[in-house]
C-alpha cells in the first residue's frame, strides 16, 4: 500500500518539475528541475521494481549498507571540494585561470561557493551523516529507526549537494555565505534534514541500553540546532514559483546580524558540535579506552550549548552593529576557549596510558593531529574575535588561515581517521591495505596544512598592517593593489600546501579502494564462540 | 512597557540569572556523589554491541548490577 503512496508522489514529483523546467525563468531553476524531474524518474522505476518485494526481518542486523554509501560519498566530495579548492587558490595566484571561455560559469566568484559548499556540506555533511548512523546505533543497540529512511537522508543529501553545485555555476545563489542554496533547494534541505532527525531521534527512543552515550548529545545538538538555524536564516520570499531569485525577509543590519548568528553556529554546530561527536566515539574505540573523562564531556556539551549561540557578533565588529552586541559577541567567544580546551584534553588525555600507540598506529596519529589543530584554532578564534585583533585581522587572510587550519586540520583530519576506522569494519575486511599510505596521507596533509596556515598568517598580517600604514600627513601608504603584488609568493605557497592536502586525500581513496577489494575477509570472532 | 524594552530587561536580569544557575546545576548534577559507576558504565557502553543490536532482553544492564 504505502509503495503506491510512493509512487504516486514520485509521479507527480517528476510531473512538477518537467512543468518547471518548462515555465523555469533562468537556466539555473531549468537545469535544476531537469535534475529533480530525473531524480524522482529513477527513484520512480526503483520504486516499481522493488514494489510488493518480501521485506526481511532485519531488526536483529545494523543498517550498514547506507553507511557503506556515506563512505564511499564522503571520500568522493572530499576529493572535488579540495580540488576546487586547488583550482581556486590557483586562480587567486595565477588570475589568467579564470579562463575567458569560462567567463561567467568557472571563475573564482562561482567556484568559490562551489568550494566551500563542497567541503563543508558534501565533504563533511555525508561525513557527519555516516558517522551519525553508525554510531547512534552501536551506541542504543538497535537498528536505525524508520525501515529505509535512512536511504532517503542520503539519497536525499546527494541530491542537494548536486542542486546546489550546478546552481552556483550557472548564477543560483541567494548570497548569504554558507547559505547559498536557494529557496526550494532550502525546502528540500528542511525535508532531509527532519528525516534525518527521525530517524537519530527514533533509534534513540529505541535503545537497548540504559543511558545515551555523550556523542549521541552533540550529534543531535547538531541536527536541532542547525535545523533551527537553517530556517531563520533562509526565511524569504521567492520572486517566483519558477525561478531561482528570493528577496529576504530581514534586511539591513538585523539580516547581517541573522546571517552571522548563522554562519558562526554552522560552525559551531555542524562543524565543531558535530565532530565532537565523531571525537568521542572514535577515539576512545580507536584507542580502545574509554573517554578519559566522562564527566568533563558533560561539561564540555553544556558550556558549548551555553556559550557558542551568543558568538555570532563577533563577524560583525566595527559594522553598523550596535556596539552592546558586537562586546557581548567577543565576550562569549573569549569564554569559549575554556570548554574548548577542555573538550581538546579529554580528547588526547583519551590516550593517558596508550601513548605508545601513536608510534605504531597512523590512525591515531591522525586523529590526535586533528585534536590538536581543534584545541589550535579554539584559542585563534577567540583570539581573533577581540576587537583590537579583529581590527587588524579582519578581511585579510588570516581569517582565510583560520577557517583552513580549522577545517583541513580538525574536520579534515578527523574524517580520515574515521574513514580508515570504518572501511575495514564496514566491507568486513581483516585491516587497510597498507598503513605506509596512511603515514604518507598523514604527512602530506599535515604539512599541507602548515604551509597553509602559515601562507595566510604571513599574508594576512603583511596585508593588515599594509592597508592601515600612513604617511606623515596622514594619507594612506598603500594602493589595495600593492597589497595583492606583495601576496603572491604567499598564495603560491597555499595552492602548494592544497594541492599537498589533495594529493594524501587521493591516496586515501587508493587505499580504502584496494581495502575492499584485495584484503582477506575479517574471520568473524562472535561466529565461532558458542551461545552461552 | 514595548517589546524591546521588556525583553532587553528580562534578557540581562532574570534570565541570565535562570540560564547561569542552569548551566551550574547541570554542572553539579555531572559531580554529583555516586555518579561515578554509572559514568563508567556509560563510557564504556561503546565497548559493546559492535556487530549486532541487542537481544530484545536487556540482559547486560541487569547482569552488570553485581559490581
Amino acid at each position: 500500500m504505502w509503495d503506491y503512496f510512493k509512487l504516486a508522489g514520485l509521479g507527480l514529483l517528476a510531473l512538477f518539475a518537467a512543468i518547471g523546467a518548462n515555465f523555469a525563468r533562468d537556466l539555473a531553476y531549468q537545469v535544476n528541475a531537469l535534475t529533480v524531474m530525473l531524480a524522482a524518474g529513477i527513484a520512480f522505476l526503483y520504486v516499481l521494481r522493488t514494489a510488493g518485494d518480501p521485506r526481511p526481518d532485519l531488526r536483529h542486523e545494523y543498517f550498514d549498507s547506507v553507511i557503506r554509501a556515506g563512505a564511499i560519498a564522503t571520500a568522493f566530495w572530499g576529493v572535488v571540494g579540495f580540488l576546487v579548492g586547488v583550482v581556486i587558490a590557483s586562480q587567486l595566484a595565477f588570475p589568467q585561470l579564470n579562463f575567458e571561455f569560462l567567463q561567467g560559469y568557472g571563475n573564482f566568484g562561482r567556484l568559490r561557493p562551489l568550494h566551500t559548499s563542497a567541503v563543508i556540506f558534501a565533504f563533511g555533511g555525508n561525513a557527519l551523516i555516516m558517522s551519525s548512523f553508525y554510531i547512534v546505533q552501536r551506541t542504543s543497540a538497535a537498528r536505525l529507526f524508520g525501515g529505509s529512511l535512512g536511504w532517503f537522508v542520503f539519497w536525499g543529501w546527494q541530491l542537494v549537494i548536486v542542486l546546489a553545485a550546478t546552481g552556483y555555476v550557472l548564477g543560483a545563489s541567494q548570497g548569504k555565505e554558507y547559505a547559498e542554496p536557494v529557496w526550494y533547494v532550502d525546502i528540500l534541505i528542511t525535508v532531509v534534514w527532519v528525516a534525518f532527525l527521525i530517524a537519530f531521534m527514533g533509534t534513540l527512543l529505541r535503545r537497548k541500553e540504559p543511558h545515551i552515550y555523550v556523542a549521541n548529545w552533540f550529534l543531535l545538538s547538531m541536527i536541532l540546532t542547525v535545523a533551527m538555524l537553517h530556517l531563520v536564516n533562509n526565511a524569504a520570499i521567492p520572486v517566483s514559483v519558477f525561478g531561482s531569485a528570493q528577496v529576504q525577509l530581514f534586511a539591513g543590519v538585523q539580516d547581517a546580524m541573522v546571517q552571522w548568528w548563522y554562519g558562526h553556529n554552522a560552525v559551531g554546530f555542524f562543524l565543531t558540535a558535530g565532530f565532537l561527536g565523531m571525537m568521542y566515539y572514535f577515539v576512545p574505540k580507536q584507542v580502545e579506552r574509554p573517554v578519559y573523562s566522562y564527566k568533563l564531556s558533560i561539561i564540555h556539551f553544556w558550556a558549548l550549548i551555553f556559550l557558542y549561540i551568543w558568538a555570532g557578533p563577533h563577524h560583525l565588529h566595527y559594522t553598523a552593529l550596535p556596539d552592546w552586541a558586537s562586546t557581548l559577541g567577543m565576550v562569549f567567544s573569549v569564554i569559549l576557549w575554556m570548554p574548548s580546551w577542555g573538550g581538546m584534553i579529554n580528547g588526547l588525555m583519551t590516550l593517558s596510558g596508550a601513548w605508545d600507540k601513536l608510534r605504531t598506529d597512523p590512525i591515531i596519529r591522525m586523529m590526535v593531529v586533528s585534536i590538536g589543530f581543534y584545541g589550535m584554532s579554539t584559542f585563534e578564534g577567540p583570539m581573533m574575535s577581540i576587537k583590537a585583533v579583529n581590527s587588524l585581522s579582519h578581511y585579510t587572510d588570516w581569517t582565510i588561515g583560520h577557517v583552513h587550519s580549522g577545517a583541513l586540520g580538525w574536520n579534515g583530519m578527523i574524517t580520515f581517521g574515521v574513514l580508515y576506522f570504518l572501511v575495514p569494519r564496514l566491507w568486513n575486511r581483516d585491516g587497510l591495505y597498507s598503513l605506509k599510505l596512511v603515514n604518507w596521507h598523514f604527512w602530506l596533509a599535515t604539512i599541507g596544512i602548515v604551509l597553509y596556515a602559515s601562507a595566510m598568517w604571513v599574508t594576512g598580517i603583511m596585508e593588515g598592517l599594509m592597508w592601515r600604514e600612513v604617511d606623515a600627513n596622514g594619507f594612506l601608504v598603500n594602493a589595495f593593489a600593492d597589497t595583492v603584488a606583495a601576496k603572491f609568493p604567499m598564495y603560491v605557497v597555499r595552492a602548494a600546501g592544497g594541492l599537498m592536502y589533495l594529493s594524501g586525500a587521493l591516496i586515501m581513496c587508493w587505499n580504502l579502494w584496494m581495502t575492499v577489494r584485495a584484503q582477506p575477509y575479517r574471520v568473524n570472532a562472535h561466529a565461532a564462540v558458542p551461545a552461552e | 512597557m514595548e517589546t524591546y524594552s521588556f525583553l532587553r530587561h528580562l534578557a540581562d536580569s532574570w534570565f541570565l540569572l535562570a540560564m547561569t544557575l542552569g548551566f551550574l546545576g547541570l554542572c553539579f548534577w555531572a559531580f554529583r556523589p555516586g555518579s561515578r559507576p554509572a559514568h563508567n558504565d556509560i563510557a564504556a557502553s561503546i565497548f559493546r554491541n559492535d556487530d549486532r543490536p541487542a537481544r530484545l532482553t536487556p540482559e547486560i544492564p541487569a547482569a552488570r548490577k553485581e559490581d
